[in-house]
Parts: C-alpha cells; sequence; structure tokens
C-alpha cells in the first residue's frame, strides 16, 4: 500500500499556544480516515495544513511522496489538482450559478472544450444526486444538503485522488446526513478515492470511516480501526467512544453490517 | 505515470482494432487533450472499427466521456472492455439519461415586463426609502422623548470615524483646489486688470457652493460605501437578524447612529474644508496677483455676506443627512452573497453622489434672493 498523506515531526504554534507538537501521521491509499478529537483539538488546521492554506510551524507534509511547498509554483499548482476539498459550509462561489461554481476549475484548467464541460457538470451533478435542473440555481437559493451536494460535486469536478471533507455532515437533519454518508460512500468505492474527514459526528464516523485518527494532547493518540481504537484506554477516547450515545451509533452499524 | 496512447492495429483475421493504453484521467490528459480527442473522432467515423480499451488502466469520467463523446454516445459495435470500467460508462450513461430543461423562449413582448420589472424596482427603492426616512424621524422622535435609550456611543465612535479621521484627505483636495482655481482665475483677472476681485470669486465660490459639494462627494466616497458594506456584511453574516431577535431595533441602533453622525460632522468638514480651500487660494493669490494675505481676510467679510455661511452649513447638515440614508437604504438591500454586496456598495455611492448634487440645485434655487451681494 502506498502512502497519500505522510506526516513527519508536525509543530503548529499559535501565539504562545501550541497545537501540535512532533504530530506523525501516514495515511493510506484507499482509506476512510476519520480525524477525531475535542473541540480546538485542532482538526480542522491539520486539514487546512495537509492542503497547504497553513504552513506548520515545524516539520513536513508530503502529498502522493511530494512536499507541499517546493517553491515551483507550477509543481504546487498540479499538486493541488490532484485534491479536491469540501469546506464546511460549502464555499461555494455566490456570484456564480450552481453549473459555473462546478464548471470553474474544469474552466480554470483551460484545455477541455465547453461541450465536453457542459456533459461533465451534468454528469457530476447526476453522481452527486442532483437534477440537471438545479445547474441554474444560484448558491444563495439552495437548502443546507443541496449546497454541500453542489459543493461536493465541485471537489470532484477535477477527478481528484484524494477527497478532504470538513465537517461533511454538520448542519444536516439525521436523515440528509445519512444520505449524505451513503453518497460519499458509494463514490468512495466507485472512484477508489482517499479520504479525509474530520467529524464529530458518530454516525457519520460509524457510517464512513475504515481509519481513524484520534487527535489529542497535541499529537495522534491512536490510529486504527473503529473496533482497535476503542480499546485503547485513555480518559478521551472513553468519554467520546464509550458512552451510551456513541454506543448505540457503533451498534447500529453493526446490525446494518449484519442485514 | 504514463500518458494514455492510441494504436491502431490490425490482427491475425484482418480486422482493424483501436487499442487505447495507460491513464486516462484528466491531469495525464490534460496537457494533450485536443489532439487526443481529434484522433478519436476521426477514427470513431470508420464503423468497422474495433475498439480495444483493456490496456487502459485507469479510466476517470473525463477520459471516459471522451470516448463516449467520440462515440457518438452510445457503445461501438465492436468493443473489448474489462469488467471494472464498465461503472464508469455506466454513470455516463444513466447521466445522460436525465432530461434537461429546456430554457424558457423569449416572449416577443418580453421588453414590456422588463420594463414593467423595472418600474417595480423604483418602486420599490421609493417606499423603502420612504420608510426608512420615516423611521428615522421617528426614531429622532424617540430619542428626544427618551435620550437615555438612544445609542450615543456608537454615534459617537460613527462621529469620529467619519468626521475626524476624513479630516486630513478634505483638507488635501481642498488646498489643492483651492490653488488651482485661484491660478486659473488669476490668469482671466489679470487680462481685464481686475485683480481685487479675486477674493470676492473665491470666497463666493468656495465658501457658498463648492466647499459643500466637494466634502459631501469624498464623504460619500468614503465614509457612504463603507456604511453600506458594513451593514451588507452584517446582512451577510446574520448580525441584523441576531438584532431583531433581541428585540433592538436596527433603525434605531445601526442607521440613527450613522445618520446623526454626519449630520453633525458634514457641516463642521464644510467649515474645515472650505478654510483650507481659502488659504490654498490666498497662497496662490499672493503669488500670482500679489495680493498680500492680510489684504484678503480683511476684504473677505466685506464680499462675503454672512448669510452664504449660514447656506454651507445648512447644506452640509442635509447633504450628510442624505449620504448617510442612502448608504443605509443600499445596505439594509444586500442580499447574502458577494455579488448583491459590490452591487449595492456601487449603487449606493452612486446615488449618493447623485442626490447631493440634486439637493444643491434644490438649495440654489431656493436660496437664489439670499446672500447674492448686488
Amino acid at each position: 500500500m502506498t502512502a497519500v498523506i505522510e506526516i513527519e515531526h508536525l509543530s503548529t504554534r499559535f501565539g504562545e499556544h501550541w497545537v501540535h507538537r512532533d504530530l506523525n501521521l501516514v495515511i493510506d491509499k484507499g482509506e476512510v480516515t476519520a480525524l477525531v478529537g475535542g473541540s480546538g483539538s485542532g482538526k480542522t488546521t491539520l486539514l487546512r495544513q495537509m492542503i497547504g492554506l497553513l504552513s506548520p510551524t515545524q516539520g513536513q507534509i508530503r502529498l502522493f511522496g511530494e512536499p507541499l511547498f517546493t517553491g515551483n509554483p507550477e509543481q504546487e499548482r498540479n499538486l493541488r489538482r490532484r485534491f479536491g476539498m469540501l469546506f464546511q459550509y460549502g464555499a461555494l462561489y455566490s456570484s456564480f450559478n450552481v453549473f459555473q461554481n462546478i464548471a470553474f476549475p474544469l474552466r480554470e484548467l483551460g484545455v477541455v472544450d465547453e461541450d465536453l464541460i457542459h456533459d461533465l457538470v451534468m454528469l457530476k451533478l447526476s453522481m452527486v444526486e442532483l437534477l440537471p435542473r438545479h445547474a441554474w440555481l444560484m448558491p444563495s437559493e439552495l437548502s443546507g444538503g443541496m449546497i454541500k451536494r453542489v459543493a461536493l460535486a465541485r471537489a470532484l469536478s477535477m477527478e481528484p485522488e484524494l477527497l478532504l471533507l470538513d465537517e461533511p455532515t454538520a448542519g444536516l437533519d439525521p436523515d440528509r446526513s445519512e444520505s449524505f454518508v451513503r453518497l460519499i460512500s458509494s463514490l468512495h468505492k466507485q472512484l477508489g478515492l482517499t479520504v479525509v474527514l474530520v467529524t464529530h459526528d458518530l454516525d457519520t464516523l460509524a457510517g464512513l470511516a475504515t481509519c481513524v485518527a484520534v487527535l489529542a494532547e497535541q499529537r495522534i493518540l491512536a490510529l486504527g480501526s473503529i473496533d482497535d481504537i476503542m480499546k485503547v484506554d485513555h480518559p478521551f477516547i472513553r468519554n467520546f467512544f464509550c458512552c451510551d450515545r456513541a454506543q448505540r451509533a457503533l451498534q447500529s452499524r453493526i446490525s446494518v453490517e449484519n442485514q | 505515470m504514463s500518458g494514455a496512447s492510441v494504436v491502431l492495429e490490425t490482427d491475425a483475421e484482418g480486422r482493424r482494432w483501436l487499442r487505447l493504453a495507460g491513464e486516462w484521467r484528466l491531469m495525464a490528459l490534460a496537457t494533450r487533450y485536443a489532439s487526443l480527442n481529434a484522433d478519436l473522432i476521426s477514427h470513431a467515423a470508420d464503423p468497422e472499427l474495433g475498439w480495444d480499451i483493456r490496456g487502459v488502466h485507469s479510466l476517470d469520467s473525463v477520459g471516459a466521456m471522451m470516448l463516449w463523446r467520440a462515440w457518438g454516445h452510445r457503445f461501438p459495435d465492436n468493443l473489448a472492455t474489462r469488467d471494472d470500467l464498465e461503472p464508469v460508462f455506466a454513470r455516463l450513461y444513466a447521466a445522460s439519461k436525465l432530461k434537461e430543461a429546456a430554457p424558457q423562449p423569449r416572449l416577443p413582448l418580453e421588453w414590456i415586463a422588463t420594463l414593467g420589472g423595472l418600474s417595480l424596482h423604483m418602486w420599490r427603492h421609493l417606499v423603502d426609502f420612504t420608510a426608512l426616512v420615516g423611521q428615522f424621524i421617528l426614531d429622532v422622535g424617540h430619542a428626544i422623548r427618551a435620550p437615555r435609550e438612544a445609542p450615543w456611543r456608537e454615534s459617537s465612535a460613527n462621529l469620529y470615524k467619519s468626521g475626524v479621521r476624513a479630516m486630513p484627505v478634505t483638507a488635501l483636495v481642498g488646498f489643492l483646489i483651492g490653488i488651482v482655481l485661484s491660478y486659473l482665475s488669476a490668469l482671466q483677472l489679470k487680462n481685464f486688470g481686475a485683480d481685487i476681485f479675486i477674493v470676492n470669486i473665491l470666497g463666493m465660490g468656495i465658501i457658498r457652493e463648492l466647499g459643500p459639494v466637494l466634502v459631501a462627494v469624498l464623504v460619500a466616497g468614503r465614509s457612504g460605501s463603507a456604511m453600506t458594506a458594513q451593514l451588507g456584511v452584517m446582512r451577510v453574516t446574520e448580525e441584523i437578524d441576531a438584532l431583531a431577535t433581541m428585540g433592538v431595533s436596527r433603525s434605531m441602533r445601526l442607521v440613527f447612529p450613522k445618520v446623526l453622525a454626519l449630520a453633525i460632522a458634514m457641516p463642521l468638514l464644510v467649515l474645515w474644508t472650505s478654510a483650507i480651500a481659502l488659504m490654498g487660494g490666498m497662497v496662490s493669490a499672493q503669488f500670482q496677483l500679489d495680493i498680500s494675505y492680510g489684504y484678503f481676510i480683511e476684504t473677505l467679510p466685506k464680499v462675503v455676506p454672512v448669510a452664504n455661511l449660514y447656506i454651507a452649513l445648512a447644506k452640509g447638515v442635509t447633504f450628510g443627512i442624505m449620504v448617510a440614508l442612502v448608504a443605509c437604504h443600499f445596505g439594509l438591500r444586500v442580499r447574502p452573497n458577494t455579488e448583491s454586496l459590490s452591487a449595492n456598495t456601487t449603487a449606493s455611492v452612486v446615488s449618493s453622489i447623485t442626490v447631493v448634487i440634486l439637493v444643491d440645485a434644490v438649495f440654489a434655487i431656493a436660496t437664489r434672493k439670499i446672500g447674492l451681494p448686488i
């Protein structure tokens, strides 16, 4: 198995406050890795560092074996085109309609002709289970669940090998959240994506993740499957996974799998 | 990473095969998309040709879509494929079955609808603006009856932001305009030997007309746009809704302080800018026409009746109120997207400058018998 993301000896400091200290993490190809941790434990910071929005104070991050900051703009741009990011609030461009939002990265690439872009946008829309008529809506006319879907379609428009999700189901009702999890999970299987997600939601975690990385005490406390993680004896993990609520979410996963 | 390759071969039975291999992914295809696409389309014209895509070791929807379109949105008769490539084409097939809504045909009389829409739009602006003015007057009444509830701190902050902080830029612009005006007038007056009338021209022109309009334009561009943008962002971040939820009147808390601040700051800025502009004119007159500072200062009150100063102050108050009200009107109309924010900020500045010029014309007519030496 090859590693998609390798993080070595990463430390991050905001002012006087250390968010991460000597953090190491390797994410393998094809895995769905969930980053979990308490509020303020630096999950989103780590996610933003993985895609080069923030640079770490110390240490190095390599994506697909290449360092993120090489100083060569051409190389950096090509590397950034190999992953897609779904932001927590969608981050759709509000002056573009849905079609233009999804077509934007393809148009920026500047090699594909308009007819093909049109067909590709319609394909992405159908992949995220939206209808062609939704393409002409503006972001302000969309519901929360639709914004997430359009943002996902946009993240997928460059055919990424790696997909990063920041709180993919936050702000969705349980029903929508479940169908969104199913959607991501089926896309993961179809496209052979590597997925990294940050989530607080145990249902999302149980429904999607093949691998869990627990971020606490400024480092990766544990990395492994959910069952492995639950055997680790640490106060944070006990609180997060072993309360009633968590048990119910995990139980339902097992019963679904048995069916 | 090996790129996509296309090879034409003839097999033992004499049948021709197009063998595709390598990576058919967007990033690998991007560098030579156009030539590859043309190549595929020219090969697809031959219906006898067999297509062998078994050598393709990775295929994404861009690659699949290229093939699918070259094939004319159906599978070719002779196709050798692999099972694991099937789902990619299945997705294309599923997507192509969804019907797209045809765009609405343009109606022959659509311009009437556009015209009607525009009129309604103007009407809404008028109604909203009237409501805003009415609400402001009610707020003023409330502030007078219950002074303890009025937002004095916000007003004072706005006064500092839009008044005190605007002093350097208005002074600079005023001084330069004064110099230019004085210099150009001096060139003409010299021809007639009417040098001493420079004081009359500068005094009347700057105090009565130029000072108030100049400040109003500067303040509309500086503070008016800032007010619109601030209210607009507050709408985008739902802060205005949060205020309403807590039962705080948005007009009292947001509009009133801004209008009050500009109503106080503008006449003061008019005084300040006119004074500096006259100083600029004085400096230039001394260089150009040898008119001493002492003579200039002594003559000014004699040739410019004091009524002109009152007119200037009245204009300052009115312009300040208009600029702030227009800025708030457009700020409260911002819808939560970036496009609307920029459109409303532009509209706010353009409208407030236009309104200022219109009101100035009204002033000119209304005060035509006041303050003019015979």
